[in-house]
């Protein structure tokens, strides 16, 4: 039963990075997964045009939340033009496990990147 | 009785090692109900109540005969008063849009259940919105029993109260007679959701004494597309049609026209016959089982299940701890995991639950949680279906531990 939840997703699921959130983030955004009640916060701090910081905090199945540890990782140190680039494959390229036949869990993995989008529109 | 049934369910024997626990959302279809359904097509296929050829007249005559199965099957006095629906949701809003329109005013009451499905949620809170009136909330108590205080009060002077025989959550049973009671003690209309306790349980409306029932085919052997409303042949002759169409109408001039007499009214356009063909075998085989067998198995089987379940530490039931009070299917949760990643790890090893909220947010915001993990049981499963569950179960602790 372990295709998808392999240990990393595990690990950063119990000890996920850049958990918690900001007291003045100059982006912010908070999404829902209304199918399984996922809720993700998602906030950016940006200085001299980069982003130097990320957080995220809410609560979600493990997919959701290696995601999120994943890819507010890849956030750091990219310009607002970069951010507004990237797309689904860079993301599920973060998780490295196939989702392609698990339509509902893509969307798991996909909620940061709701976030981000919403965050900087 | 109940060990050999697998057999007639083609899904198990085409997917052997299938460990069906999400009856709740929809039953599997056994081979006679199936063979009906092509064999109505093959054999039978004519639209209904218009030809005078031979096939015609033979699907109107069937048709009517599952009306006249349904309505002994739930014992109503008259088979005028069974509607076919497309499921419960339409039912339900069939009573919202046929009765409560009419009746309904500006500053009236109508009472509902924290528990409810969002299909006997949302469209009375769609009509109180409407009307100006008042949406009341019964809550429950720790143990997800109605609070009967809570329920006596807030049943004062309304005019619809509506509530599950069984809920599609707590799994469990709600003494429906004496709340109807209570209801009509107070002149409302009482409406029940029994989506999840026809397929399981004996029904007779006569003795619930509820004005509406509401239920659908597919979670009781029978196809999709079929659903029913049974109601008070007084209460559906004053409630008016609100689709409008063929065969509800029994005459239009330039003018004017004239509602069909029931249940014709209800029933405006061509309606799935086969799924109603279906829906007839489905009465025949669960007859044949007997309903009060029936809910006796599905306890057994959630007893079963309970007590497998108070010997793993970090799992949590939502509902009475006592099968008695239950239909048969139970949500938990898991200490530090999302119920979401137990139904998917279980998914993995073939085994079908159901996760998130169940189309029932608000019974999860009173117990302050986001989703739930739910099993259900219904004829065909055993309590090797139990085992393999707590056996996966097992698994996934120990990989989040
Ligand atoms: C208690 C309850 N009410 C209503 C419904 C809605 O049934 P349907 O989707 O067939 O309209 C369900 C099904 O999930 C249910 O469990």
């Amino acid at each position: 039963m372990d295709d998808i939840y392999q240990e990393f997703i595990i690990e950063l699921y119990k000890n996920p990075m850049n958990f918690g959130r900001m007291a003045k983030p100059d982006y912010h955004a908070e999404v829902h997964n209304s199918t399984c009640g996922d809720r993700i916060e998602l906030s950016l701090k940006m200085k001299s045009g980069i982003i130097v910081d990320v957080k995220f905090a809410g609560s979600g199945c493990a997919i959701s939340q290696a995601s999120s540890s994943l890819f507010t990782e890849y956030l750091k140190g990219k310009t607002l033009d970069q951010l507004k680039k990237i797309d689904k494959q860079e993301v599920l390229a973060l998780l490295k496990i196939d989702l392609s036949k698990n339509p509902s869990r893509m969307k798991c993995a996909l909620l940061p990147l709701d976030a981000l989008k919403k965050s900087i529109k | 009785m109940f060990n050999n049934i697998k057999k007639d369910f083609p899904i198990f024997l085409n997917i052997p090692d299938l460990v069906y626990l999400d009856s709740a959302a929809t039953s599997q279809k056994p081979q006679q109900v199936i063979d009906s359904v092509t064999k109505f097509y093959s054999k039978e296929n004519a639209n209904i109540a218009r030809g005078l050829y031979k096939i015609a007249e033979d699907a109107t005559m069937n048709y009517e005969q599952v009306r006249s199965k349904v309505q002994k099957f739930v014992n109503a006095k008259s088979s005028n008063e069974i509607i076919f629906t497309q499921n419960t949701t339409s039912s339900l809003n069939a009573v919202m849009r046929g009765w409560g329109e009419n009746f309904v005013k500006k500053h009236d009451k109508i009472v509902t259940t924290v528990m409810e499905h969002h299909s006997n949620f949302v469209p009375w809170q769609f009509l109180a919105k409407r009307k100006q009136a008042n949406l009341v909330v019964v809550d429950v108590d720790d143990d997800g029993q109605i609070d009967l205080g809570d329920f006596e009060k807030k049943v004062k002077d309304s005019k619809i109260v509506t509530l599950s025989t069984v809920s599609n959550v707590l799994g469990v049973i709600n003494n429906v007679n004496k709340l109807c009671d209570i209801a009509h003690e107070q002149g409302a209309i009482c409406v029940v959701d029994g989506a999840q306790s026809v397929p399981s349980m004996p029904t007779d409306v006569q003795k619930i004494n509820c004005d509406f029932l509401a239920f659908s085919g597919h979670k009781m052997l029978a196809p999709f597309g079929i659903g029913i409303l049974y109601g008070k042949e007084e209460l559906l002759e004053k409630s008016d049609p609100f689709v409008y169409g063929s065969q509800m109408i029994r005459k239009v001039t330039q003018k004017e026209n004239e509602w069909n007499d029931l249940p014709y009214k209800f029933e405006p356009g061509t309606p799935d016959i086969s799924a109603v063909i279906g829906l007839g075998k489905a009465v025949d085989y669960l007859s044949v089982l007997g309903m009060d067998n029936i809910h006796k198995h599905e306890q057994m089987l959630i007893g079963y299940l309970l007590k497998q379940f108070s010997e793993l530490d970090g799992l949590n039931v939502l509902g009475p701890e006592n099968s008695k009070q239950r239909g048969g299917l139970v949500s938990f949760s898991l200490d530090k995991i999302h119920s979401h990643d137990v139904a998917a790890m279980l998914a993995e090893d073939n085994i079908c639950v159901r996760s998130g909220h169940h189309c029932a947010m608000p019974i999860h915001e009173r117990f302050g949680l986001a989703a739930t993990t739910r099993a259900s049981v219904y004829v065909y499963n055993q309590k090797e279906d139990i085992d393999k569950l707590i056996n996966s179960l097992k698994q996934v602790q120990k990989v989040f531990s």
